[in-house]
């Protein structure tokens, strides 16, 4: 009996730990909207939404979304440019044409390129590859600007597609490919005929997953692409994303209650919201090709 | 036949110009990788020395050294450890050992909300821990709130990783241990845990060795970025090495450049071991579960 109420306990014990994991979801989906409800007691929400300046810490201030919106997007479409096509065709490479010794070298390689700490990547954009792009580009590019940033995001990036392309493609089954190979189709044509459509909704999910990365990257955009929020499509100007703002304000004091802090919060939950339901769209594609090939 | 055979010659040539692609694109990526370390070492390597270590920051870049920064990241690495380690292993523990027997529909809602927590941007982290951590529960800016908000960050990471290892345990060794009278517990204990540990320890140590890189988090709890003493306690105020490298970045002279590039030189091989040790851990269990 005493053996049975012990193990119990045990039981309800790492119970409570898988709990915890609830708390932290609550957790930051109450922290997020308590402090969004009373930001938008202030500040109109078509405000919000319709404004072209995003000036909070200005004395006139303005509270539209709008300019570090499309910072984020101009950010992550650059980053995207290079992650994905390099990503689709490096897994393609290693899923269907690398021999096994290259593999070996290659995968442990990108993990380490996965592994650099963004801070790091931040300083390779600024201090490296700005400077060599305003060397190679005959336009004036700004010291602070998307594109480098961009670029050496989609580099980040690039591992993660990778990997999970590459796991969706060695998932097709051999039989489809020969198949292809019976018909008289060369390797070409089977990997872009046969396997990419059929690994089609995981590398899908690979890239909506590298998309809701890119949006919540921080530090190489708070590092090299600036702090002006501005409405732009422009990628050689300053501009600020929604991650950069956050940082912007953290690194001053701004003290608790005010609407600059709020603020912060706000921005995250837009932050939150869109990187959500990019993961659960990305989870639930993942799961639907686990499942047609099991 | 003539026109059949100039297509396949075609054919022939997109493939070879294909793969060239392809081994550009890696070749490009590993360019990167060696320009990355590269730029980082020549910049850096002439502040490279024990001053710069065991120095505290100051205003003269050439002063300037990362002992704070450094010993606040390894105690907070340390917190976070021994914070989220136990709990992440028994939330596996109950996924693993106890809800897959129940299965019930609430587990499996557990399941779906750690796949989303460990993809949220770790700023959203450290809004949580600046609400929770440093106002609510005012803990303000201090070591703790730190790691309580990394430990939060690296525990869906452990979970599933340690899921991972537990699942690898044949099931034969559990029933063998159930017939010969043992309960669930003294199972887990004495039969799944030795043999799942070293897979636990791996994933444990990839999850750390991508927290010690964390910055966004913890400037957003307020961490600060000039420390010029060593952190004494719990609640004392800290810094770590990234938040430096990047206070080192974002000032204009080129000597503080200098200054972020040691310091970055400093940070990779620490995590690059960490990255090693796992693998190697890795490596040796799988040979011993063959």
């Amino acid at each position: 009996m005493r053996a049975h109420t012990r193990e119990k306990w045990i039981q309800t014990a790492f119970f409570a730990c898988a709990v915890l994991s609830i708390f932290t979801t609550v957790g930051i989906v109450a922290v997020l909207i308590f402090e969004t409800v009373t930001f938008f007691s202030e500040v109109s929400l078509v405000d919000f939404l319709t404004d072209r300046e995003w000036t909070p810490l200005f004395a006139d201030k303005h509270f539209g979304i709008l300019p570090l919106l499309s910072g984020t997007l101009l950010v992550t479409l650059i980053s995207m440019l290079v992650a994905l096509p390099c990503g689709l065709l490096t897994s393609l490479y290693l899923s269907e044409y690398a021999p096994e010794a290259v593999r070996k070298i290659i995968k442990p390689l990108l993990e380490v390129l996965a592994g650099i700490p963004t801070v790091v990547y931040g300083y390779f954009a600024l201090l490296f590859v700005t400077p060599l792009l305003q060397n190679i580009i005959p336009i004036h590019l700004a010291g602070f600007n998307s594109l480098s940033p961009g670029i050496v995001m989609g580099m980040m990036i690039l591992p993660l597609v990778t990997s999970l392309s590459e796991d969706a493609m060695r998932a097709v089954p051999m039989s489809l490919r020969e198949a292809g190979f019976a018909l008289g189709s060369n390797r070409l044509q089977v990997s872009f005929k046969v396997v990419i459509p059929a690994a089609f909704s995981g590398i899908s999910a690979s890239f909506i997953l590298a998309v809701s990365r890119a949006i919540g990257e921080t530090m190489i955009v708070a590092i090299a692409a600036g702090q002006q929020p501005r409405l732009t499509m422009n990628p050689l100007v300053p501009v600020e994303t929604m991650t950069a703002y956050i940082v912007q304000v953290s690194l001053g004091d701004t003290p608790a209650g005010t609407l600059e802090y709020k603020t912060i919060f706000v921005v995250g939950m837009a932050l939150f919201v869109s990187t959500l339901v990019l993961n659960v769209l990305s989870h639930r594609l993942r799961k639907r090709f686990r499942e047609v090939y099991r | 036949m003539k026109v059949r055979r100039a297509a396949s010659w075609i054919q022939i040539w997109k493939e070879l110009i294909f793969q060239a692609v392809c081994l550009l694109i890696l070749m490009a990526s590993l360019i990167a990788l060696v320009a990355l370390l590269a730029d980082v070492y020549a910049d850096g390597f002439s502040r490279l020395s024990w001053d710069f270590v065991t120095g505290f920051p100051s205003r003269f870049p050439h002063r300037a050294g990362i002992l704070p920064a450094l010993l606040g990241t390894i105690y907070i690495m340390l917190l976070t450890v021994l914070l989220a380690f136990p709990v992440g292993v028994g939330a596996a523990i109950y996924f693993e050992e106890y809800a897959s027997v129940e299965h019930t529909r609430f587990s499996q809602l557990v399941e779906i909300n750690i796949a989303n927590l460990a993809a949220v941007p770790s700023i959203i982290y450290g809004l949580l821990g600046l609400a929770i951590f440093v106002r609510m529960l005012s803990l303000g800016q201090s070591l703790l709130a730190g790691a309580l908000t990394l430990a939060l960050l690296v525990l869906p990471v452990i979970i599933i990783a340690s899921r991972e290892a537990l699942r690898a345990v044949p099931a034969s060794l559990r029933e063998a241990s159930f017939a010969l009278g043992a309960t669930r517990w003294q199972t887990i204990r004495r039969q799944v845990l030795p043999l799942a540990f070293p897979g636990i320890l791996t994933g444990t140590i990839l999850a750390l060795s991508r927290a010690i890189g964390e910055t966004a988090p913890l400037i957003t709890i307020g961490a600060l970025t000039y420390v010029a003493f060593i952190p004494e306690g719990l609640f004392s105020p800290f810094t770590v090495l990234p938040i430096q490298i990047f206070n080192w970045i974002s000032r204009p002279q080129a000597e503080f450049h200098a200054n972020a590039a040691a310091a970055i030189g400093v940070l990779l091989p620490l995590l690059f071991l960490m990255n090693g040790g796992a693998i190697w851990l890795r490596n040796r269990f799988q040979k011993r579960l063959r």
